[in-house]
């Protein structure tokens, strides 16, 4: 199963490449994560402007914003819609799935690229296809869709609500075309991971992190389908007139809920799996310790698959669904709790009596334990269908969410990031410019949520854009100080990737030597092969002899043992 | 995991020269036929809560042209005679005997089923039939339809590896690839008829 059984008939004429063809045109997996990563990166940079704009509109309402202009209430709405939109669509699923599943799935299970390379690459582009048409709909006439990025009907379905008639349309085609996209990466996912593993590597022998990008692409699999579904019908009712969504000819606006959250919790899943994954690499390897509990933990990954299908209508306890299917929503939500936290307890445990490494990626790793924490235990109040009565729609909605998608999507990215740099690109980042980014963003990110678990609970309903217009949410003085001090949190984060973007220039320009294959003393196949790898990955192919999380064995000198490595090789260790 | 982290398993690389269980592209085919059982089963879910919201179960809404129940029904034992003959096919091309000809007519049998469908289309929409008729009329295109795109990709696969046949360059696996994909589109049409014809 090495390089010789894959007729990739792409092989063989790579060397010669002009730029284009290497950089826009290739099949090479850890390209195509390239591309993947700094368009997310990108992506994400146009959603944290979006959050810039309205976080300042509502700190400061009606005041001048600088770099935006005046925000006006439909401006509002799309950029709120927007900035949910690209920060789960374009951001954390490109990123945390797209990029490094194709970075790491072929390199830590040891072969020289996906099963199929042309499908890989015609994954990124139909996303990047995806991605400009997004950005393109912000420009058409009426601006950019403004419905929420969970478009329900009747307000996405006809342009008389919504005002934004094309915005729309292209936004919905932009979300399809993204999930084409991720459909054929995550077919790419799988299959390579079942059917690619180097010689000797057994199903418990694959990394974490491995596991869960490809279970988190089955639950992708099995759950876009209804969306895509109700997709292609909102955009027939958009656009041909059609009654799916239209009660007025025995079409139900509640149906679109229904498939889109049908879709839409295990998508949490779907983001949240990969930086799981990641942060248990990551742990593992910095506290030099045995990942605890590996099979116990790939089961719960796979109890969270199952139960992730069966939670759906948390979302809608007050869309008048039946109060019966409330309950039983309830219980199945509460249980999905449970193998979250085993998670997070078997993490705990492999960190107790580790030789803990306070590197930046652990820093990192930690963190997102830590935070993710704290949006899973606030989530218990809106799961339970009698507390999310009050909760529905209000800051505690939005401050829970993020302390679910901020950790996975924007700690998870700089954890993996400051992780597989050195074999991304055969350098170190500064330690000391890490650090300070690290807990500057962490400051400005707890900064801006913690206030709005308050404003929330004292009723601060989310899709208002200017509160000056609610005398009894701004006459309690410290209700707006509490949105100021959000608003400042933000400015807070967005200005610490200053930081990081001079920690890259910095590395770039530094004359230091190529960091080796294995600066971490990491035991995963993707550290035997050169930094960065070249084409077909590996010198030579690897044979896997163990698992992967061989530290600090008592009976052996180095604290790490590759998977790579063979038994008798210890003699020399 | 055992205490395996201590005892190194020599022989653990020899294991693995087992065969394949499935070929990567019939892998492939299967994950997004997943997919798309999850896409129809949106839609028939769909359709169904529709059907079930109407008062006193009056459904299709009776001051509609009514829909081409008998000629499908023939049309759809032509679908699926074109699924065994690809299944004959991909037997006999197992079995190193002729399969080019099943293939062809398993092919053109499906060809058939499209221009039927077509031409019954086309007779719906002369009677006043589209799709804002009413939600009844939305959901017979928009899930008819659906298929009808599908079986038309499935065959743009088949014919692909038909023509890679004839050329004596075709694999079993990229003939089982598509033929799976094949059965699936053949497979869920009885259901989609069942629920939507009648």
């Amino acid at each position: 199963m090495s390089a010789t059984d894959h007729a990739h008939d792409d092989h063989g004429h790579h060397e010669q490449q002009n730029f284009f063809l290497k950089y826009f045109w290739s099949t090479d997996h850890k390209i195509i994560a390239q591309q993947y990563m700094w368009t997310g990166v990108f992506m994400a940079l146009i959603g944290g402007f979006l959050a810039y704009a309205f976080r300042m509109q509502l700190a400061f309402p009606g005041k001048f914003i600088p770099g935006f202009g005046y925000m006006s209430s439909l401006e509002y709405n799309a950029a709120v819609t927007n900035h949910g939109t690209i920060m789960i669509f374009w951001f954390a699923m490109p990123v945390l799935i797209a990029a490094f599943g194709n970075l790491l799935i072929p390199l830590m299970v040891g072969c020289d690229d996906m099963v199929f390379p042309r499908i890989n690459r015609l994954s990124y582009q139909v996303f990047l296809i995806s991605a400009v048409i997004l950005v393109s709909s912000f420009f058409v006439k009426g601006g950019g869709f403004n419905g929420a990025w969970t478009a329900y009907p009747p307000l996405s379905a006809n342009s008389d609500y919504n005002m934004a008639p094309a915005g729309s349309s292209l936004w919905l085609i932009a979300v399809a075309l993204e999930f084409v996209a991720f459909l054929l990466g995550g077919i790419n996912f799988i299959v390579t991971a079942m059917s690619s593993r180097a010689p000797g590597m057994r199903m418990w022998d694959v990394p974490i992190v491995v596991w869960m990008i490809v279970v988190a692409s089955i639950l992708f699999m099995l759950s876009v389908g209804p969306l895509f579904a109700g997709a292609v019908m909102l955009l027939f009712d958009q656009n041909f007139g059609t009654y799916f969504f239209n009660p007025e000819r025995g079409g139900d606006p509640i149906l679109w809920q229904h498939l889109f959250w049908f879709f839409g919790h295990p998508e949490v899943y779907v983001v949240l799996l990969p930086a799981m994954g990641m942060s248990g690499e990551i742990i593992a390897t910095f506290s030099r310790k045995k990942l605890f509990a590996y099979k116990t933990l790939l089961y719960t990954v796979f109890a969270t698959g199952i139960i992730s299908f069966f939670v759906w209508a948390h979302h809608q306890f007050i869309a008048g669904i039946d109060p019966r299917m409330a309950n039983v929503f309830t219980v199945t939500t509460l249980i999905i709790s449970v193998p979250i936290a085993e998670m997070c307890f078997l993490y705990i445990a492999t960190l107790y009596g580790g030789s803990i490494r306070l590197k930046v990626p652990m820093l990192w790793g930690l963190a997102f334990v830590a935070e993710f924490l704290l949006g899973g235990v606030t989530g218990i109040f809106l799961g339970a269908s009698g507390a999310d009565i009050y909760f529905h729609d209000t800051y505690f909605v939005v401050a829970h969410f993020h302390y679910t998608f901020v950790p996975i999507a924007i700690i998870g990215f700089f954890m993996g990031f400051t992780y597989w740099f050195p074999k991304m690109y055969g350098k170190m980042l500064n330690e000391t410019l890490g650090k300070i980014h690290f807990w500057i963003t962490i400051l400005g990110f707890n900064m801006i949520f913690i206030p709005l678990f308050f404003t929330g609970m004292w009723g601060d309903h989310r899709r208002i854009y200017n509160y000056s217009h609610f005398p009894d949410l701004v006459k309690n003085g410290i209700m707006q100080d509490l949105r100021i001090m959000a608003t400042v949190g933000l400015l807070i984060m967005l200005s610490a990737q200053v930081i990081f973007l001079m920690n890259l220039i910095k590395t770039a320009l530094s004359k230091q030597e190529n960091c080796g294959p294995n600066p971490w003393k990491s035991n995963t196949l993707e550290w035997t092969a050169p930094s960065p790898p070249g084409h077909g990955n590996f010198a030579v192919m690897p044979t896997v002899y163990r698992g992967p999380y061989e530290y600090s064995l008592p009976d052996r000198e180095s604290d790490f043992w590759p998977q790579s490595e063979p038994p008798d090789a210890d003699k020399q260790a | 995991m055992t205490s395996a982290a201590v005892s190194p398993q020599l022989s653990r690389p020899a294991t693995l020269a087992k065969p394949r269980f499935l070929e990567p592209a019939v892998l492939g085919v299967l994950i997004f036929i997943g997919a798309e059982v999850m896409f129809f089963s949106g839609l028939m879910s769909a359709y169904n809560i529709a059907r079930a919201k109407v008062p006193m179960a009056i459904w299709p809404p009776p001051d509609q042209p009514r829909l081409p129940v008998e000629s499908t029904a023939a049309n759809t034992v032509v679908l699926l005679v074109s699924g065994l003959l690809l299944w004959l096919a991909v037997r006999a091309f197992h079995k190193n005997k002729q399969a080019v000809v099943l293939a062809i007519a398993g092919c053109t049998l499906g060809g058939v089923f499209v221009a039927v469908q077509g031409y019954e289309w086309v007779g719906l929409l002369s009677q006043g039939l589209n799709m804002q008729r009413s939600a009844h009329a939305s959901f017979f295109y928009l899930i008819v339809g659906t298929h009808g795109l599908h079986i038309i990709g499935g065959l743009v696969g088949l014919l692909t590896v038909v023509r890679r046949l004839v050329q004596g360059t075709a694999t079993l696996a990229q003939l089982r690839a598509a033929q799976v994909f094949w059965s699936f589109v053949v497979l869920i049409w009885p259901v989609l008829y069942v629920m939507v014809y009648l």
